[in-house]
């Protein structure tokens, strides 16, 4: 049994079914150096971005690292500007500048993929923290990897956003790795939302597995927010099928391990739910999927009959002032 | 000769040091059990161990921290940055401690490590993960910064940066690791603070340092087809400079283009820029000419990395073009 609706399984249908054909076009795209550069895939981690999603309003806040396709196309930015901005198109979400670790989209409320391991997280703070400043409503949820979490940047934010009662909810995508480094090789503490202890923030382990669970704990983080009581610290322990990035051959783990999480695949269960719960034939999810896949396959039509941007372009939103005297000799 | 790769060029220097030498250790994110992000250290752990080959969380400035005070204790770090974009994190223990710890201590605690790592533009990266920071780091008294350009000068380098009491900040490139070169057998130093004449000319001269240094190869090919012979200086070093080697080359060729990858403002290229005009203004016969990055941030699409790296073409038009032609 669950307290959610047809509409909410329908939602997460879609939208891990999106992430996921999008992601496996992309690999097969970066594969055909379509895509260049660092490019960090999200599958199997889809029910994180998901389930928060859904847990809350569409002028909340969302900001993440480098591996942020999914966290983009979840706050409403078009495949097409996604995939655009992959190929380095000027009609990509950032205008072909970022590419696949820096999307971004202020109209989505989207602030960003960013690619300093833990740069972000006193972002998230302050971003919230202009919300809190205005006396508006929003919350601001600020993604992070289990590796992220070393840095020293978590602390000083973590203190200061308990201190101020900044409405933010920090969320640290545990897939286990990062990079090649398992979090036990970096920590004697393994339960990583203790690290929200030290400063009484409140704080515990998501099964990242299940969108169910994952809203669950945004919703309460996010009551709390919005009551000002502050920010929250969730662990939400997921897994990349993928190695860390398009280079990784992710030697150091075991196919059994990856076998295992597969055989909890989030988006399988959304499905199962669905079809247990007779909300949909099978026939009707392959519709939805179908439809879905010709969205993708849109995208890359749209990537590829987009230009580059010009090279001069290089010199333009370096500053907001007009005419800025650049160097040029 | 024997041809190694350049990553394989700075494992033999760290492992004959590290052979030589029990208080050097090997510390960064991925360098242990991956054999390093770039493959530098591959069999570095299977050799010295865990003790000595310390992979590291995600905590530059830790790490880097760690390093300084065990380097004050007497120990002999390498600190691996994944990339210098990484060291910014990690710059207040490099700047604030590492490079005035000596001097603060009055003479008391020297630093012998070094921190290296691959340093610019790798291709399609974005503007985050692109950044030279060779002249910030140049910049600062207490340091020494390394660049080689090929395998032979990263191993002469890198031991001698090793065997250095100072603080070393030693730059490579990811794009460089795979370049291969003659590299002898016999072991060999090669100091740092000296820069070599790559190529003997005498119409322009060309300073350069680092795998940009490839463009003004490149170029100066070009240009032999067309008559003009440059010279070629590979700086090597960037601090100190080796100001008397490109002053006695422009004194012979009286034309200077400084090709140099990163951002214009107060760079290395402003910096001989200066000290060629004090010390050899006589022997000038045209403005010196510098080749950089565009003043801006690297976004990710091909046509930005095209119009912001130094060019073959931008290289010929300058050397041209100190040459009135
Ligand atoms: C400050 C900094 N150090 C190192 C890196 C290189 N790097 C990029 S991703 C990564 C691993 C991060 O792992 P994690 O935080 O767990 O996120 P995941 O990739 O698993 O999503 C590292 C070391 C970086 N980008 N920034
Ligand atoms: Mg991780």
């Amino acid at each position: 049994m669950t307290s959610f609706t047809k509409e909410t399984y329908m939602r997460w249908f879609e939208q891990m079914m999106l992430m996921r054909r999008f992601e496996e076009k992309t690999a097969q795209l970066y594969g055909q150096q379509k895509i260049k550069g660092f490019c960090h895939l999200y599958i199997g981690q889809e029910a994180v971005v998901a389930g928060t999603m859904s847990a809350l309003n569409s002028d909340d806040r969302i900001i993440t690292a480098y591996r942020d396709h999914a966290h983009a196309l979840a706050c409403g930015i078009s495949a097409n500007a996604v995939m655009a901005e992959l190929y380095g198109k000027v009609t990509g979400c950032s205008k072909g500048k970022g590419g696949s670790m820096h999307m971004f989209s202020k109209e989505h409320n989207f602030f960003g993929g960013h690619g300093i391991v833990g740069g972000q997280i006193p972002l998230g703070a302050g971003i919230a923290f202009a919300d809190m400043y205005r006396g508006g409503k929003q919350v601001t949820v600020c993604y992070m990897g289990d590796g992220a979490v070393r840095q020293g940047a978590l602390h000083e934010a973590f203190n200061m956003a308990m201190l101020w009662k900044i409405p933010v909810i920090f969320v640290c995508e545990n897939n286990g790795y990062a990079m090649g480094t398992s979090v036990e090789r970096t920590t004697n503490q393994m339960d990583i939302y203790k690290i929200g202890l030290a400063y009484d923030m409140p704080c515990k382990e998501v099964d990242g597995m299940q969108a169910e669970t994952v809203h669950e704990a945004i919703a309460e983080a996010a009551e709390r927010a919005r009551k000002g009581d502050g920010p929250t610290f969730l662990e939400i322990r997921t897994y990349r099928y993928r190695g860390h990035s398009m280079s990784d051959p992710a030697k150091y783990r075991t196919k059994e391990e990856v076998e295992e999480y597969k055989m909890r695949d989030p988006l399988e269960r959304v499905r199962k739910t669905i079809l247990d719960n007779k909300w949909a034939t099978e026939a009707e999810l392959e519709a939805a999927e179908e439809k879905i896949m010709a969205e993708v396959l849109a995208s890359v039509e749209f990537s590829e009959n987009s230009p580059y941007p010009e090279g001069s372009a290089l010199w333009e939103d370096v500053y907001s002032e007009p005419n800025y005297p650049f160097i040029t000799e | 000769m024997r041809v190694i790769q350049f990553r394989e060029a700075l494992r033999e220097a760290m492992n004959e040091e590290m052979r030589r030498d029990k208080d050097i250790f090997l510390i960064g994110e991925e360098v242990a059990e991956y054999n390093g992000a770039y493959k530098v250290s591959q069999g570095m752990l299977d050799e010295f161990g865990d003790k000595r080959i310390i992979d590291t969380p995600i905590a530059e400035l830790g790490f880097a921290g760690i390093a300084v005070g065990a380097a004050m204790n007497g120990l002999r770090p390498i600190v691996e940055f994944m990339t210098f974009n990484f060291s910014l994190v990690a710059i207040d223990q490099v700047i604030n401690s590492a490079a005035k710890m000596y001097q603060m201590s009055g003479g008391q605690f020297n630093m012998p490590m070094v921190f290296r790592g691959p340093t610019a533009s790798a291709g399609q990266l974005g503007a985050q993960h692109s950044q030279a920071f060779e002249n910030w780091y140049a910049n600062c008294p207490g340091l020494k910064v390394v660049v080689p350009s090929n395998p032979y000068d990263a191993k002469g380098l890198l031991k001698t940066a090793i065997r250095d009491n100072d603080p070393v900040i030693f730059m490579e490139s990811e794009q460089m690791y795979g370049d291969k070169g003659e590299v002898p057998e016999e072991e060999y130093l090669i100091p740092i603070g000296k820069a070599v004449v790559k190529r003997e000319g005498t119409d322009v001269t060309i300073v350069s340092f680092g795998k940009i240094i490839k463009v003004a190869y490149a170029a100066a090919e070009e240009l032999a087809k067309e008559g003009i012979n440059v010279e070629i200086i590979d700086l090597r070093t960037v601090r100190p400079i080796d100001y008397d080697t490109i002053i006695e080359s422009v004194k012979k060729t009286n034309r200077l283009v400084i090709v140099e990858e990163a951002w214009p403002l107060a760079n290395i290229s402003t910096e001989i820029t200066y000290m060629v005009q004090k010390r050899a203004f006589d022997y000038l016969d045209a403005p010196i000419i510098r080749v950089n990055t565009a003043d801006t941030p690297l976004g990710y699409a091909p046509t930005f990395v095209e119009a912001f790296l130094p060019s073959v073409k931008q290289v010929m038009d300058s050397v041209k073009s100190v040459m009135y032609k």
